[in-house]
């Protein structure tokens, strides 16, 4: 019988590996002279004080969704896509490209094609790893760590070399037509007559990452393929006696992995409205997190999601602030990582002797 | 392309070779244990910059030295503590020291020094100078041999000879004493060493541990050898080439030194586009060469170039079984 | 009580190991329940029981994997703590354990040195090894070559390398646990060979195991255990296999299923000329010929790894093989390029494998989820074109559950929350519910309680008397004996004969699992 209740495990346990990571945090900020209350307190102000705050909470947590979600689909079929940065960065290529291929007359018509062209650009980059893993074997998180280098040097040698306008010192694409300008979220809210900044990139992929969380839980826990998914990732041997071939989930699942992290791009590279060089700024890698922490839920995600958006957001602020640079965030996100994906037996040992305790005494 | 560019290559590829041979065997004893560490990065990194603070502090490249071992030996520890002791997943925590280490370096570099998460510029006794082997002056006029002794073999940091050192060593220490037998069969099979009643634990914190001490050693070559101080995320992904390296050297000691060697000079390629040019003929990116090392390696994986099999315990935690 | 059978009944001399009382627990499970046992030196002593009776857990304690929660452990007269396993060897226990612990791209010599070696250099060790190595293999007919390395070697051949490495580090006292599991008969006799060897020069054996002919054929006393109890200790010279079957059930055990003969109806799988080369390039099937007609249950009898979990993987479906395999006259695609285990499944071939943990069941997902693992396909669980109809599978999982008997009948429960016989009866509901042409049934019921084992038999026998057509595999002859109507044995991927399970016994299949060719099939 298992130990731990389902809700403590879906809940309390990543609970309390949060809380740990944060208390190492609150200890890391004592330890470099700075109050963590008041870094706190400074973090809540920046975000929540405003609505542009608030906003560019929504603009990042709209990309860790993206490559939370691309994260989570790889963990069902026991895959650890650590590409997603590669993967959004190609993804960004194939919005530019999209964006840039046409004089496109209005978002509506841009913003479909630019998520295929992410979508497609994202999942071919996967696919190579995938093909490997499935075909010959070949270590998935190595490779695709190994594509991640590849992706950022060949993006620079297309921005640098190819992409680049001509006279233009920046290593970047042109900008991109007007019709491709996406409406943000002070012009969603304002046409219902909410005031909502306009200096926030919060855009309308929001609710498009929002969609993608359900249709996430809709593929994973409702269709056949998900059943699948999930089969082959407990069991490989089961997956092949019930006929389910292993080749296929590797395939299927890391290309909707890699699209997942490709779709990213509608939200960082169009509301840029140009291609740049590191324009995912990590967001692949804060996806690990997110993923873990949300245990590869699409709500866990959404809420984990919201919360490093919150941490990217009050990171600008007490960099802006205090002594305390931005990377605080990175140490926060790397703590998060390590205490709710690595040491997820520290907190889980004593809390199943605890709940044994508990059970013996009642019987 | 002339004898002395070409000399010149040579001589900045083993310099460039130098940090990633260190991680390259540092990898090595931990993934022969058993434990995969794709946290070589964060832990060169965080040696890298303790070593650069303590040496500017100090003004003692040797305390720096020390520094950097300590910090690497850390997050040795957490790497251990998550995935022996705790038997997490060693993939997720390896990810998770590269974050810590980009992360703690530029914060405590900021709080410690305040120049945007760089530490002061090394100089003097604060960074390890170059060591001219005997006759070194003497043999430099004799053709071919001349240039080569003086130049590209001997006017390295005193690391640089200790990493080509390492080498014998970790082939020794692995093939021909106990402790090399039983590490190599604690990454193959712990069991066996279990019933053997040896304590697998032990054993692999004693891999991780070495590991730490070599990634430290890699660090701060990096800092104080290489470059003159830390800036930050310098490592720019050696830790990465270094663990493709392994790959490509099957977990081989002597091997690793060839892969090593081969993408020091890649990278000494990728600094002198215009000798690629004068050879090749056509012009190269430079882009092509950073990732070439990437590229090769996942051809290595792929199998088609002779197969890398890992060891075969490897990322499992170990659990007794009944 | 019995004393050691050679030792004359010498009061004076202390058993090799005693152990006083001891118990243990996993949480609420009674591993262990006050265990009393006295070995006496220079004997074989058997230790039967079923599986989960606690013979692995007491071997565990042991050799010190397991700290016993009370009772007091006694080598030779001594009083000794077994905190780990360099304790255990320090006490000269040696253990041979049931799945090897060789390092397998390690030479014989390099397994037989690890833990034990002369100081920190290798080369003193290695070269001390060879020549010990030689005189043990002098002495005790153990031959093997010290700079092969284990890969290469027969399974045979591996475990004496375990052997060797226990006698390197000077064990008295030498456990083995199952050892003959994976042996062909010929290789199990030269193992006991051995071990009579040994014990003749003073060791003590202790052997493991659950097949009756193993004890009366090579112990002096035995010792029974039954759910975490020593029910008995005897000479085995005063017992018989049916006393000890006795003592390890609890009751008389039902040797024979009830059933009527059979009534064959016509070929349903035929199998001609099949083979299959596994990715080492190694002939794991060599050109099987095979029947199976419809209202008959063919058993597959012989030693676990001689082709029969590869023979079920084909059938099945996801194992590539050469050759021809038709369902009712209809070729069958054995290549794997247009068949899967979904194909097999639409064609009538339901399939309980060997290894429910492994793969008949997904031990994290639902029972509901699990009762349609593998027909989730079937057009009366889908929704939409791709979407599952979870409320269908729910209530069709609750009434096969009514139907089996699966207790506790909870669909919304965890597969791994179920005991293994329960486990066992939701696979079995899904494959035969599904109305099946033909069933592939691989160990029914291994790890299965007595209960449901009589529950599980009848179900397959039912379903022979419905005109289906079944092929079992089992290692447990017993089983194949008494639930199959015809019986064929496999040996190194061949089969060497074919019987009527009427018409023959243990002793003659036992001789054909051992590879003795038999001249009235050779015609």
């Amino acid at each position: 019988m298992d130990v731990i209740p389902k809700w403590a495990d879906a809940i309390l346990i990543p609970l309390i590996s949060i809380l740990l990571a944060f208390f190492i945090s609150a200890l890391v900020i004592l330890a470099i002279g700075e109050d963590p209350i008041n870094a706190i307190k400074l973090m809540v102000q920046g975000t929540f004080g405003n609505s542009a705050g608030i906003g560019f909470m929504l603009f990042y947590a709209t990309n860790f969704i993206f490559t939370g979600l691309a994260v989570a689909i790889a963990f069902h079929a026991r895959l650890f896509n650590i590409g997603g940065e590669g993967q959004a960065t190609l993804g960004g290529l194939g919005v530019a490209l999209v964006c840039l291929s046409l004089p496109w007359p209005h978002w509506t018509l841009a913003l479909p094609v630019a998520l295929l062209g992410g979508a497609l650009f994202g999942a071919l980059w996967a696919l190579i790893p995938a093909y490997l893993q499935a075909k010959r074997g070949s270590h998935i998180v190595i490779t695709t760590i190994m594509f991640n280098f590849i992706a950022s040097a060949l993006l620079v040698y297309l921005l640098v070399e190819v992409l680049k306008p001509a006279g233009s010192m920046d290593p970047a694409t042109a900008r991109f037509p007007e019709g491709t300008h996406l409406p943000r979220m002070s012009d969603i809210l304002g046409a219902i007559g909410i005031e909502f900044s306009d200096a926030a990139p919060v855009n309308v992929s929001f609710f498009i990452a929002l969609l993608a969380c359900y249709l996430f839980w809709l593929l994973v826990w409702r269709t056949r393929l998900g059943y699948e998914i999930r089969a082959y990732g407990q069991s490989e041997p089961a997956a092949k006696y019930a006929g389910i071939s292993p080749t296929k989930i590797i395939l299927v699942a890391m290309l909707i992995s890699g699209g997942l992290a490709g779709c990213m791009a509608i939200n960082n590279v169009m509301s840029a409205e140009r291609l740049v060089l590191n324009s995912v700024e990590g967001a692949g890698f804060i996806g690990i997190a997110v993923a873990l922490m949300g245990r590869s839920h699409p709500f866990g995600v959404l809420l984990a999601s919201l919360l490093f958006g919150f941490l990217v957001q009050g990171g600008a602020e007490i960099d802006f602030w205090t002594n305390i640079p931005r990377e605080l965030i990175v140490v926060i996100q790397a703590l998060v990582i390590l205490f709710t994906g690595a040491l997820d037996n520290m907190v889980r040992m004593p809390l199943a002797r605890l709940f044994l305790l508990f059970r013996n005494r009642e019987a | 392309m002339d004898f002395l560019t070409l000399l010149q290559i040579f001589d900045s590829s083993v310099r460039l070779a130098t940090p990633l041979l260190f991680a390259c065997l540092a990898g090595l004893f931990s993934e022969r244990a058993g434990i995969f560490d794709i946290g070589l990065e964060g832990k060169m990194l965080a040696a890298a910059f303790f070593s650069a603070a303590f040496a500017a502090v100090s003004g003692s490249v040797w305390v720096g030295l020390l520094a950097g071992i300590g910090a690497s030996l850390a997050l040795s520890l957490v790497h251990g503590l998550a995935s022996i002791t705790f038997r997490g997943n060693q993939l997720i925590s390896g990810v998770a020291i590269n974050f810590l280490a980009a992360g703690l370096t530029v914060l405590i570099a900021q709080d410690w020094f305040q120049q945007g998460g760089r530490t002061p510029s090394l100089s003097g006794a604060a960074r390890f100078g170059e060591i001219t082997l005997p006759f070194a002056d003497a043999v430099r006029d004799t053709p071919y041999f001349g240039p080569i002794y003086a130049d590209l073999i001997s006017g390295h940091s005193i690391l640089v000879y200790v990493a080509f050192l390492t080498v014998p060593l970790t082939w020794y220490i692995l093939f021909r004493t106990r402790f090399g037998l039983r590490l190599r069969a604690v990454g193959e099979n712990p069991a066996a060493v279990d019933t053997a009643g040896i304590s697998v634990v032990r054993l692999r914190f004693a891999a991780v541990g070495i590991c730490g001490i070599l990634c430290g050693f890699s660090g701060a070559y990096l800092a104080t050898g290489l470059q003159a101080g830390f800036v930050k995320d310098m490592s720019s992904g050696r830790g990465f080439i270094a663990l493709a390296a392994l790959i490509f050297a099957k977990w081989r000691p002597w091997y690793a030194l060839s892969a090593c060697l081969l993408f020091g000079f890649l990278q000494a390629l990728s600094l002198r586009p215009d000798a690629v040019e004068a050879i090749m003929r056509i012009d190269v990116p430079g882009q092509f060469l950073d990732a070439l090392p990437y590229i090769l390696t996942v051809v290595i994986l792929a199998g088609f170039v002779g197969k890398a099999i890992p060891p075969r315990a490897g990322g499992d935690p170990y659990v007794k079984e009944r | 009580m019995s004393d050691g059978a050679n030792t004359g009944g010498a009061a004076s001399v202390a058993p090799a190991i005693e152990l006083k009382g001891v118990s243990k627990s996993f949480g609420p499970v009674r591993a262990n329940k006050d265990i009393s046992i006295r070995v006496m030196p220079g004997t074989i002593h058997g230790i039967i029981g079923e599986n989960g009776a606690g013979k692995s857990t007491l071997m565990s304690i042991l050799y010190g994997f397991y700290k016993a929660d009370s009772g007091e452990i006694f080598i030779g007269g001594q009083k000794t703590e077994i905190p780990d396993s360099q304790a255990a060897i320090a006490a000269g226990i040696g253990m041979v354990f049931q799945h090897f612990k060789l390092v397998e791209n390690f030479t014989v010599l390099e397994n037989v040195v690890l833990g034990a070696e002369d100081g920190r250099r290798l080369k003193p060790s290695l070269s001390k090894a060879r020549q010990l190595l030689t005189e043990l293999a002098q002495e005790y007919e153990l031959r093997v070559d010290p700079d092969a390395k284990i890969e290469d070697l027969s399974v045979g051949y591996q475990q004496r390398v375990e052997i060797l490495k226990a006698l390197y580090r000077r064990a008295d006292i030498l456990i083995l646990d199952e050892p003959t599991g994976v042996l062909t008969q010929s290789e199990a006799d030269h193992l006991f060979r051995i071990l009579k060897g040994l014990r003749d020069e003073g060791k003590t054996i202790i052997l493991i195991t659950h097949k009756l002919r193993e004890i009366m054929d090579v112990t002096d006393t035995v010792s029974v255990m039954r759910r975490g109890e020593m029910t008995a200790t005897v000479k085995t010279s005063d017992t018989n296999p049916a006393e000890l079957a006795e003592l390890m059930v609890g009751r008389k055990v039902l040797l024979r299923v009830d059933k009527e003969p059979a009534q064959p109806k016509g070929n349903v799988l035929e199998v001609e000329n099949l083979s299959v080369i596994d990715d080492d390039g190694v002939e794991r099937l060599k050109k099987i010929n095979l029947t199976v007609q419809a209202g008959e249950i063919v058993g597959i009898a012989g030693v676990a790894g001689n082709g029969q979990s590869e023979l079920l993987e084909v059938l099945g479906g996801y194992r590539a093989a050469i050759g021809r395999v038709r369902l009712n006259g209809e070729d069958i695609d054995l290549t794997g390029a247009s068949s899967d285990g979904q194909t097999r499944r639409a064609k009538g071939i339901a399939h309980v494998p060997e290894d429910r943990h492994k793969e008949g069941l997904i031990l994290d997902f639902f029972a509901w989820e699990n009762s349609v693992f593998g027909y989730h396909h079937a057009p009366e669980f889908q929704k939409n074109a791709r979407f599952m109809n979870n409320e269908a599978i729910r209530s069709d999982c609750e009434a096969k559950m009514e139907r089996f008997d699966v207790r506790p009948p909870i669909s919304s429960l965890a597969a791994k929350n179920f005991s293994g016989g329960n486990q066992q009866k939701i696979v079995l509901a899904r494959e035969i519910e599904r109305d099946p042409t033909l069933l592939l049934v691989g160990q029914p019921t291994r790890g299965v309680d007595i209960g449901a084992i009589e529950f599980i038999h009848k179900q397959i026998v039912a379903l022979r008397d419905a005109g289906k057509a079944i092929l079992l595999v089992s290692v447990e002859l017993d089983e194949v004996l008494s639930l199959s109507d015809r019986i064929a044995v496999m040996f190194d991927g061949q089969i060497m004969g074919e019987r009527l399970a009427a018409e023959t016994d243990e002793r003659e299949l036992g001789l054909l699992m051992a590879g003795v060719t038999d001249q009235s099939d050779a015609a």
